[in-house]
């Protein structure tokens, strides 16, 4: 259907509406295959993206499942549940609109397979779930049109992926079926269409207007910024005056932890009571919920967020927006500032707050970018094979399945449309057999192979293990948190193992952005209550941290080289300054090195402007290297242009660790022993079904935990060191937290030139380092020297050092 | 050899980097928790493929520690098998291995909740052992006689920011790590294990070498 009628044209009249252009051509070329809408947000994309759905289903003559719409937030899924519920109603239309989420009950999502809504609205986990079941094919049957909301923010991780094989298996259900894609402004459009698109047909991409250029400015405060972290805290009185000129404000941070302090202390210096709210993944889904609700209903002034506010959802009548801390990516920040002014026509307002004085630089510098609409970002890779793995099993869950067949479905992902048949077998033997090098599992594979040549599950129970195992989130071992009481208690959200096994009964930390005390675990659950009489502990979530993008790093560097500080406030242009003075400032083509001594310990800083995740891995790489020096390193720790290192020993000539074909040598050595590769086969191998999620939490008080997955690593890699995960481990690892491909371009760009500066003491640009968090041991033969001392210690305290 | 010789119930003992300890006036080795075919277990029940060398690398371990000790005795405390039918299914080259060091020794399988009952490995079975002034038995028993020896919690210690699987002891028990590898560990400190010592117990952590710490006070 092409055209709308006229019904929907009155009603938009009736609201005083006219149709922007884009939503008039999607409607007109709704029939395309597979059709990218990209919208600066605000622009009315979804309901450019539901307005042909609508329209085909007014005339009620179709039966099941119409569209599907999947989102990558189970929020958004409920608010466009709410925001279509509107012309639904007022245009009568015989339209049956629901959610299905990991939120639902499980008695209305059985209800769903049997008797689907016209319109569903599900993420991508959900989706892969309802795969799994073998009335599948009878349920999607009649579907018509896939909507991927977001799809710009899908694509950069694997449920981009995970979504991606479960349309290609959809469309084998439902050959004739139309994708949709709304995106938010991109660097690269085209890529996102490939990534849509059915391999190897075209995508058209549909830009809407753009709107005016937003007004973005740096919070300017009378208060210096901190040298180091990552709070703001020292901006909140300027960030309330801001508060109370405008009706709404979302204020974003990078981290959770981070939010909650800064919504602690603003609450703290937030004398007129105004209602401000807090909203994060790691919040219980009611505390989410209400202040959801409370934002909609216009009710609060302020609401301090992560990254689960910022897509798409409609959140009224926000004025402005305020980025705490660098935002790390260009990209990133524009898609934020779009949350603010949903009205399409006027600009969006932003203020963007530098939490300490290195950020400065970078804020800007984004600033810069943003004005001069240069985005930044990354080319997608192939499909991982370790969610290949988990729809193998998904397929095999649904019934018994043919690989020749499977194969060609999922070549029709644009990512795995490289995908050669070899690859495609190994996963397959993987999930089948295991694949180990010793064949152990012969009788009890968990696919086999039947006298017709169909792979079916040997043990139909097994389902329900994939089940649980379904999706492609790293599982952070967090817990729930409670209040204590006989009734079990209020759930308040979530905290890190880690953290958790840190707190002793009385300690204190923040939720919600509350104070509570810890009081014991109980069940696997922390239970907390209100006597809050210690100054808190901050709870440590995992979150994501960005690095920052190669564009970014390379405008601050040549920044620096044109000594143009002209647009920087005083005190940081002072700050680099006293740097160059001192020592010097880096270069873009020049790795610069300080030594020094500090608190007894000789320290080396590093400046490779690769971004965290390559700074880390730079930082693991170097210190294998002087701990095989006998340079005794104890630590290092890591930022987003430097690495500090610290040891027992001074590092007299650090020329030799950085050269450029020793590194990459000792980096596949060293890549098969670190902490990070272990991080990634856990995560890969939960994704490709050879370790369960659940174990890290499935354990009760009183018993033996499981063990790790760090030993199921070094037994692999011991006895089985040619293994198809650790190969999948390793490709991931290079991409992720790795990253040593960022420490490829640091190496290229400095080709071996090596500035080594030698002080009396700390540089100006190196003191931030000292108080940066997340510092990394180094175990080896000088920490083995500290613990043996500190045990020494601990049993002469005690008295025992006579037995 | 890295091990830490200590004073239980009047008896000289050697704790051993590995998490076994040695016994010279007996000549006695003492191991607990092997859980022998964990993985082929979880593949059985429809769970994950997991990498099977786990009894290949814990009967290594263990084989390297009679070897070192030159111990004419071996005493396995329980747990040895992950379940009744992991200890029939043992494949033949892990039998072969467990034949091979049983060969010219004694040797004893106490049974654990893991592993009741009798198997058909060569070896006498008891429930547990009595012998000098020591009792040797899976699970801890509270009021504890004094001179008990058990496995069964995988106590596991954490120094600094290190976890360590680890023994502990106290004036009338003493604790075994787990010595199979996939057995995971249950923190020193959780009731069900702290509340078995006295406050003045101390954990030897395992690793390259034995190091002795004081076991935290209960909160």
């Amino acid at each position: 259907m092409a055209n709308l009628s006229a019904t929907f044209l009155d009603w938009f009249a009736s609201r005083g509406w006219t149709l922007h252009p884009h939503q008039a051509a999607m409607a007109a070329r709704a029939d395309e295959a597979a059709l990218l809408l990209v919208a600066p947000t605000g622009g009315g994309k979804t309901l450019a993206g539901f307005l042909p759905t609508l329209a085909e289903l007014a005339d009620g003559a179709h039966d099941g499942l119409h569209t599907l719409y999947v989102s990558p937030l189970k929020a958004l899924a409920a608010d466009i549940k709410r925001n279509l519920g509107t012309p639904v109603e007022e245009m009568a239309l015989p339209v049956r609109v629901e959610d299905r989420t990991g939120d639902t009950s499980a008695t209305r999502k059985k209800r769903q397979r049997a008797d689907p809504p016209h319109i569903l609205l599900t993420t991508p986990e959900s989706l892969a779930l309802l795969l799994t079941y073998e009335d599948a094919p009878r349920m999607f049957s009649s579907l018509s049109r896939v909507i991927v909301d977001e799809i710009h923010a899908l694509a950069e991780s694997k449920r981009g992926d995970q979504l991606m094989l479960c349309l290609a298996e959809l469309q084998s259900m439902a050959p004739g079926i139309r994708r949709v894609g709304l995106s938010a402004t991109v660097e690269d459009p085209a890529a996102i269409a490939h990534f849509l698109a059915r391999h190897p047909d075209t995508c058209s991409i549909l830009n809407a207007d753009p709107g005016p250029a937003p007004q973005i400015d740096m919070l300017r405060t009378a208060e210096l910024p901190p040298w180091s972290g990552g709070g703001g805290k020292y901006a909140i009185p300027r960030v309330l005056e801001e508060i109370k000129k405008h009706t709404t404000t979302l204020i974003f941070h990078n981290t959770r932890a981070q939010a909650e302090i800064f919504f602690h202390n603003l609450w703290l210096a937030n004398e007129e009571a105004l209602p401000i709210g807090i909203h994060h993944g790691s919040l219980s889904r009611e505390q989410r919920e209400r202040v959801e609700a409370a934002m909609v209903r216009g009710d609060l002034r302020a609401i301090v967020a992560t990254g689960s506010l910022d897509l798409g959802i409609d959140w009224g009548d926000v004025d402005l927006v305020i980025q705490i801390g660098a935002p790390k990516n260009v990209k990133r920040l524009v898609q934020r500032i779009g949350r603010a002014n949903h009205t399409y026509n006027a600009p969006s307002k932003a203020l963007v707050v530098p939490a300490n004085r290195f950020e400065v630089v970078e804020c800007v510098a984004a600033l810069e970018a943003v004005r001069e609409a240069d985005l930044d970002g990354d080319p997608r890779g192939p499909g991982p094979r370790d969610v290949l793995c988990q729809h193998i099993l998904i397929r095999a869950c649904r019934g018994p399945f043919d690989a020749a067949e499977t194969y060609e479905v999922f070549r029709s992902v644009g990512g795995y449309s490289n995908l050669t048949r070899q690859d495609f077998d190994a996963c397959l033997d993987m999930v089948a057999t295991g694949a180990y090098a010793l064949r152990a599992y012969d009788r009890w594979q968990r696919l086999k192979q039947r006298a017709d040549g169909l792979w079916e599950l040997r043990d139909p129970r097994a389902a329900q293990h994939v089940r649980m195992n379904v999706g492609t989130i790293a599982d952070t071992d967090t817990l729930k948190v409670r209040l204590k009481n006989r009734m079990g208690g209020r759930p308040l959200g979530e905290v890190e193992e880690g953290f958790a096994a840190s707190l002793t009964p009385g300690d204190t930390f923040l939720i919600g952005g509350r104070v509570v005390r810890y009081e014991g675990l109980r069940e696997m659950t922390v239970e907390v209550t209100r006597r809050a009489d210690k100054p808190p502990k901050i709870a440590t979530f995992m979150g994501t941290k960005f690095a920052t993008s190669t564009q970014l790093s390379a405008r601050i560097l040549r920044m620096f080289r044109e000594r143009d500080f002209s647009a920087l406030p005083d005190h940081t242009a002072d700050w680099l300054r006293l740097q160059e003075s001192f020592s010097k400032l880096p270069e873009a083509d020049r790795i610069l090195i300080e030594s020094f001594s500090h608190d007894g310990r000789h320290h080396t800083c590093v400046y490779g402007f690769a971004g965290r995740n390559a700074m880390q891995t730079l930082g693991l790489l170097v210190t294998e290297r002087m701990e095989k020096a006998g340079l005794e390193p104890l630590g290092f720790v890591s930022t987003d242009y430097a690495v500090l290192i610290w040891g027992l020993n001074q590092v007299p000539d650090p020329s030799p660790l950085f050269d450029g074909d020793n590194l990459r040598v000792a980096f596949e050595t060293w890549l098969k022993g670190n902490a990070v590769m272990k991080r990634t086969f856990r995560a890969s191998a939960t994704i490709a079904g050879l370790l369960e999620r659940n174990w890290g939490h499935k354990r009760r008080s009183g018993r033996q935990a499981s063990f790790s997955s760090d030993i199921l690593y070094e037994t692999l890699l011991k006895y089985d060191p040619d293994h198809l995960l650790l190969d999948i481990t390793r490709d991931e690892a290079l991409k992720g937290l790795v990253d040593f491909g960022r420490i490829e371009e640091m190496l290229t760009r400095t080709a071996g030139r090596i500035d080594h500066v030698i002080l009396d003491r700390v540089t100006p640009l190196a003191a931030p380092l000292l108080l940066e968090v997340g510092k990394v041991p180094v175990i080896g033969a000088g920490r083995e020297r500290l613990l043996e001392e500190e045990t020494e210690r601990l049993m002469s305290a005690a008295g025992l050092d006579q037995f | 050899m890295n091990g830490q010789s200590i004073l239980f119930s009047g008896e000289a003992l050697e704790l051993l980097p590995s998490g076994a300890f040695y016994w010279p006036s007996n000549d006695l080795l003492v191991v607990s928790d092997l859980h022998l075919g964990k993985s082929e277990r979880v593949a059985r029940l429809g769970g994950a493929l997991l990498p099977p060398y786990e009894t290949t690398d814990t009967l290594t371990r263990l084989a390297a520690d009679i070897d070192r000790s030159g111990a004419r005795n071996v005493l396995c405390l329980g747990d040895s098998f992950d379940d009744a039918a992991a200890a029939v299914s043992l494949e033949a080259s892990h039998r072969a291995t467990i034949a091979t060091l049983q060969a010219g020794r004694k040797w004893i399988w106490i049974e654990g909740n893991h592993d009741p009952g009798v198997h058909d490995l060569g070896g006498s079975y008891l429930a547990e052992l009595r012998y000098a002034s020591l009792v040797f038995r899976h699970i801890a028993r509270t009021p504890c006689e004094g001179g008990e020896i058990s496995g069964h919690y995988h106590p596991k210690a954490r120094v600094r920011s290190a976890s360590r699987p680890c023994f502990l002891v106290d004036s009338k028990r003493l604790m075994l790590p787990a010595y199979g590898c996939y057995t995971g560990g249950l923190n020193w400190t959780s009731p069900a294990i702290r509340g078995l010592f006295s406050d003045q117990a101390t954990a030897y952590l395992t690793g390259q070498r034995v190091l002795a710490v004081p076991l935290p006070v209960a909160a």
